[in-house]
């Protein structure tokens, strides 16, 4: 699946222009299944990016983590999901010095919680390359309850937390890597525009 | 601009060529807190122009009972450092800009780099205060030709993580080993001479370092030069502009209203418009990019001069 092209938006929305080799520096790559096809494009551009990196797959299926094994990094590290892979990145990112390069790939969850990870770390957005692939579901904050919903495909949706219905918005959280959601019907409530998915 | 009147309540000299002021409000009241690296612009009264200087506060930003500031006298400059050094008295009232900054920390860093040449250890001197009150790691490296002319050794408590490096006692400073290996979301910010500036920036690139973990501030007083005329385009008025004052000071002393802020090509607030130009702009400021100053369309009024027929500006 190649690279995902969005529309333009809002200041506030990210955008993902892509991977390029920094050549063989010191490295941290954070990847899901879908990611692991621009780690993989990224290894052929340049071999040697691999050669002091270590790539953390998410949530991958075996076979993504022998392909990915097959470019040879420094260390293939797996999770099943970004919790649980939270406390290596940190680790990774504690141990990591000036220099190193940040590449992120997948989805807009992955890529939102990994980069707000790296600047809490106090890592610059511009030392951090990301690129989008895969699905376009996006990691929604309720702003009421304060709740995180994973993957959300359609606007509006339902908080999973507060069951509120949220309007998905462009408007993005850099400090906690999550788009907002606005209840949709507060000042006429069950007044629901009808539901549709979300695009690129 | 927000202007205060302080009264001078010390003076010391910290070397033969920098000397350290203190200003008070007179009624002692309580001056505005700041943010380390911030400076004031002090007004120069002097016949009928007004010299205005920019000087970093070296005091501590949350102490609201007075300003610092330290001088160094520049004998080839335009005269307000010579104006600092004989004139200013304790007792003094003189008239300051609220603090302005132009070279914060970026807070989200997890450790800090200072790196001082000479007078260029002014801002940090409030930095550094702030980074102690905030618990933020940091290290400072100081560098000066002599421990004479090292003004800054006065005002620098001693610690480990404060480096000084006197390049006549052999101790150089050694950028490469200042910044290797430093942990990921070090930022470093330098201060003082251009060629300090280019080392530090040259050295963190080859280092893979982001460019925005990389800060500096030179701002310096307007150099003096051959007097020049400028046109103000609404008026049609010509105005010369002397040897010993900037572009920026003739405008005022005609007065023809315009914004500053710095004072040193640092801040882009004076950037002006230039609707003729038959000659040589000399930029002088830190701010317009190189295309800019090619195209000789606009110019930093506070810094550059010029050289030639007819320069009109749009004011």
């Amino acid at each position: 699946m190649p690279k995902t092209v969005f529309s333009p938006s809002i200041d506030s929305r990210p955008t993902y222009p892509g991977l390029v080799s920094q050549g063989a520096v010191p490295g941290i790559m954070v990847a899901d299944d879908a990611g692991a096809a621009a780690l993989i494009d990224l290894a052929t551009s340049d071999a040697s990016v691999m050669d002091r990196a270590h790539v953390l797959l998410i949530g991958g299926a075996e076979t993504t983590a022998t392909r990915l094994g097959n470019l040879t990094p420094k260390a293939l590290h797996s999770a099943p999901d970004l919790e649980a892979a939270a406390p290596l990145f940190d680790s990774l990112l504690l141990d990591a010095r000036m220099g190193t390069q940040l590449y992120l790939a997948g989805s807009e969850g992955l890529i939102g919680f990994a980069t707000a990870r790296a600047t809490a770390a106090g890592l610059p957005l511009d030392a951090i390359q990301s690129e989008h692939r895969g699905p376009i579901g996006r990691r929604m904050k309720c702003v009421h309850c304060k709740g995180i919903t994973e993957d959300v495909l359609t606007d509006p949706f339902t908080c999973s937390h507060c069951g509120l219905t949220l309007f998905v918005r462009d408007h993005f959280s850099r400090r906690l890597g999550v788009f907002q959601g606005v209840c949709v019907d507060a000042e006429t409530p069950g007044d629901i525009p009808e539901t549709v998915e979300i695009r690129a | 601009m927000k202007k205060l009147v302080v009264k001078v309540t010390e003076v010391e000299a910290l070397s033969p060529l920098v000397k350290r002021f203190r200003f008070e409000d007179p009624k002692g009241a309580a001056l505005p807190v700041f943010s380390g690296g911030a400076h004031i612009t002090v007004e120069m009264p002097e016949g009928e122009t007004i010299r205005r200087n920019s000087y970093s506060l070296i005091s501590d930003p949350y102490d609201g009972s007075a300003y610092e500031i330290a001088v160094r006298r520049e004998d080839m400059g335009r005269g307000g450092s010579r104006y600092m050094h004989t004139r200013v008295q304790v007792g003094d009232e003189i008239t300051i800009s609220a603090p302005a900054n132009l070279f914060q920390l970026d807070l989200r860093a997890r450790k800090h780099i200072l790196i001082a040449g000479g007078i260029g250890i002014t801002p940090f001197l409030s930095q550094l205060r702030q980074l102690d009150m905030e618990q933020k790691p940091f290290e400072l490296h100081y560098a000066a030709r002599s421990r004479a002319e090292a003004a800054g050794l006065k005002l620098l408590p001693e610690a480990a993580h404060i480096h000084v490096h006197i390049s006549e006692e052999g101790a150089r400073m050694d950028l490469g080993a200042i910044l290797d290996g430093q942990p990921l979301g070090t930022h470093v910010y330098t201060c003082g001479p251009d060629g300090l500036i280019k080392a530090v920036a040259d050295q963190a690139a080859r280092l893979g370092w982001p460019k925005t973990a990389v800060h500096s501030e030179a701002f310096i007083a307007p150099p003096p030069g051959e007097p020049f005329e400028v046109v103000v385009r609404s008026s049609g008025q010509t105005i010369t502009v002397k040897a010993d004052q900037s572009l920026l000071e003739a405008l005022e002393a005609a007065k023809v209203e315009i914004d500053y802020s710095c004072r040193g090509g640092a801040c882009g607030r004076c950037q002006t418009h230039v609707t003729a130009c038959d000659g040589r702009i000399e930029h002088n400021d830190h701010w317009l990019s190189e295309d800019e100053r090619a195209e000789q369309k606009t110019i930093m009024p506070c810094m550059s001069r010029f050289k030639g027929a007819r320069l009109e500006l749009d004011l």
